[in-house]
């Protein structure tokens, strides 16, 4: 693939490189349309993985043979990639298995040595479990209290609640940048400036915003990122913390084991240097190096490319849905308020029958509570259906989508059959 | 080319037309049941008059095959015994996990729901009325 920015986004030669878009679901071609669950992969990262294994394959910082040289080499240089990709320094990146893991990381290694009790620490109410779960089982131990931060009817961060938290001094505002449900887009840049004159320390999950748009850490000036790399053409099991240095540095190890360490005692142990103090054990070496070539992908169709492509086909979801009297759309109406993806609901249809009945037309969305059943409970339902787009995806697909919703009608009624 | 197996007229009518559907405020016995991989949630309960089921009712949200199941559960369940309901939720089970049961009848409503075991995804669904069930008469 040859792609030039500034000639016309050309989707066809994209689509071309990613092989499980020629796959047939019954006699239909698939229309993937489940990326914010996670991304399918182009032949250039399975080929980096598979050459990987058949060519350097050996454990990293250790073994003075070529193989090992080449493993580290191959493993190092994907950090900096990935690195670079956020605006970030090597040394700030830590591999961990995904968001969920990154953000436990820091729950730990950072909350346990820095929560007391009565500490407050600040969420929103459009948080996925795995920027909640962690907080709330620290807090268990810690005794620190976490406060919510509610979304408007429109999807957007309540602004005013949020200030009216940071007077509370808390210690940390974690906050995600793209809500996985309503596709908001925070301001987190205004939030980490707001949190940190407040005194907070500010943690960014960057899981459905890195795959989808540019993201500089330096720019947002957070203390903490975390993102994955299965939702941006990596494959599972890869993903990414990026933290402030001298927090890394600060910050007493997560895990204990292999290449951590500095020195080994009867009693007790030094620790290796950032990042690797943080990477107990022998790392996914394979899939960070994936992750590394599906950055190389993802900056040569550039990511405003990317981002600009998603809104087309999200406005073309968003205007069509809008025109349905039996379907209700949630999050903002406006596509450059948010990222690539629409929840919806059918007014009388549940959203699993809805998903199955296009299934049954190659179509793959996304229904159920998305890991954020606050989220669902704010807007009394117990589950939504989700179109989640990414770079691949054309505007015929997204008609295509549109027209099938008529299945839907056929089995259940235009009015759910009442 | 949509699939009528999964919906099939009886599901979607008992969807549509839930049979006994509604808090009951005199039941002496209920619980809840909730499938926490698509939130569909259940709340059953059931009035019994010395051994025997004298009135059943649900409440919940979900999908039309977990509404479906559960609106035929209501119906099957009245005037059994505790016992007859136990073994009345073991062959249900049985036919959705592919277990040997004993057939229900041809004009069963039941036998709408063996059309699911081709969908392991929504097998959990059809279930989750009859393992609430399972949970309520094994709390007695």
């Amino acid at each position: 693939m040859t792609v030039d920015i500034n000639t016309t986004y050309d989707v066809q030669a994209i689509r071309a490189d990613f092989p499980i878009l020629q796959r047939r679901i019954g006699s239909y071609p698939l229309i993937y349309l489940d990326n914010a669950a996670t991304s399918q992969k182009p032949r250039q990262v399975i080929d980096a993985l598979v050459h990987y294994y058949e060519f350097s394959n050996a454990n990293v910082h250790r073994g003075l043979h070529t193989l090992a040289e080449e493993a580290t080499e191959a493993y190092e240089t994907a950090r900096a990639k990935v690195a670079r990709f956020i605006g970030a320094e090597p040394e700030s990146l830590v591999f961990t298995r995904n968001t969920t893991e990154a953000i436990n990381l820091v729950a730990y290694a950072w909350g346990l040595a820095n929560l007391r009790e009565g500490d407050v620490v600040v969420l929103s109410e459009m948080e996925h479990h795995s920027n909640i779960v962690p907080w709330q089982l620290v807090a268990r131990l810690t005794g620190a209290k976490l406060h919510y931060v509610p979304f408007t009817s429109d999807g957007e961060l309540d602004s005013d609640a949020l200030e009216q938290t940071l007077r509370l001094e808390p210690k940390l505002v974690a906050i995600t940048h793209v809500s996985n449900v309503l596709g908001t887009v925070n301001p987190v840049e205004e939030i980490t400036r707001k949190a940190h004159e407040a005194g907070a320390r500010v943690l960014v999950d960057g899981a459905q915003a890195v795959p989808h748009k540019p993201v500089d850490v330096r720019r947002i000036g957070c203390d903490f990122y975390a993102f994955s790399g299965h939702k941006m053409l990596a494959p599972t099991g890869i993903g990414a913390l990026y933290a402030r240095r001298e927090l890394l540095e600060q910050m007493p190890p997560f895990m204990g084991g292999g290449s951590m360490i500095r020195k080994v005692t009867h009693a007790s142990s030094t620790w290796a240097d950032v990042p690797t103090k943080l990477e107990a054990g022998t790392p996914n070496i394979a899939d960070a190096v994936a992750l590394g070539a599906a950055v190389d992908y993802l900056q040569a169709v550039g990511m405003e490319a990317i981002q600009q492509h998603e809104r087309q086909l999200t406005e073309e979801a968003l205007r069509l849905l809008d025109g349905e009297e039996d379907i209700e759309i949630y999050g903002p109406r406006n596509a450059s308020r948010r990222c690539g993806l629409v929840s919806f609901n059918f007014k009388h249809v549940h959203p699993h029958d809805a998903a199955q009945i296009l299934d049954q037309r190659g179509i793959a969305i996304r229904a159920g509570h998305h890991c954020c059943q606050i989220i669902m409970r704010k807007l009394d339902v117990t589950a939504t259906a989700r179109a989640s787009f990414y770079l691949y995806n054309t505007i015929e697909e997204v008609r295509t989508f549109w027209k099938a919703l008529d299945d839907v009608r056929k089995v259940f009624g235009k009015h759910g059959g009442r | 080319m949509v699939d009528d197996e999964l919906y099939r007229e009886i599901i979607l009518e008992h969807y549509h037309h839930p049979r006994f559907k509604g808090a009951l405020p005199d039941a002496s016995m209920s619980a809840e049941g909730m499938n926490p991989l698509c939130g569909d949630e259940i709340t059953l309960y059931l009035k019994t008059d010395g051994d025997r089921i004298v009135d059943v009712r649900f409440d919940g949200r979900g999908c039309s095959i977990s509404q479906a199941s559960a609106s035929m559960l209501t119906e099957a369940l009245r005037g059994l015994t505790l016992a007859e309901a136990k073994r009345l939720q073991e062959r249900v089970k049985a036919m959705l996990t592919g277990a040997p049961h004993e057939p229900f009848d041809e004009d069963d409503d039941l036998n709408a729901l063996e059309g699911v075991r081709q969908y392991p995804v929504r097998i959990k669904c059809a279930l989750l009325a009859w393992t609430t069930l399972e949970e309520l008469l094994e709390a007695t």
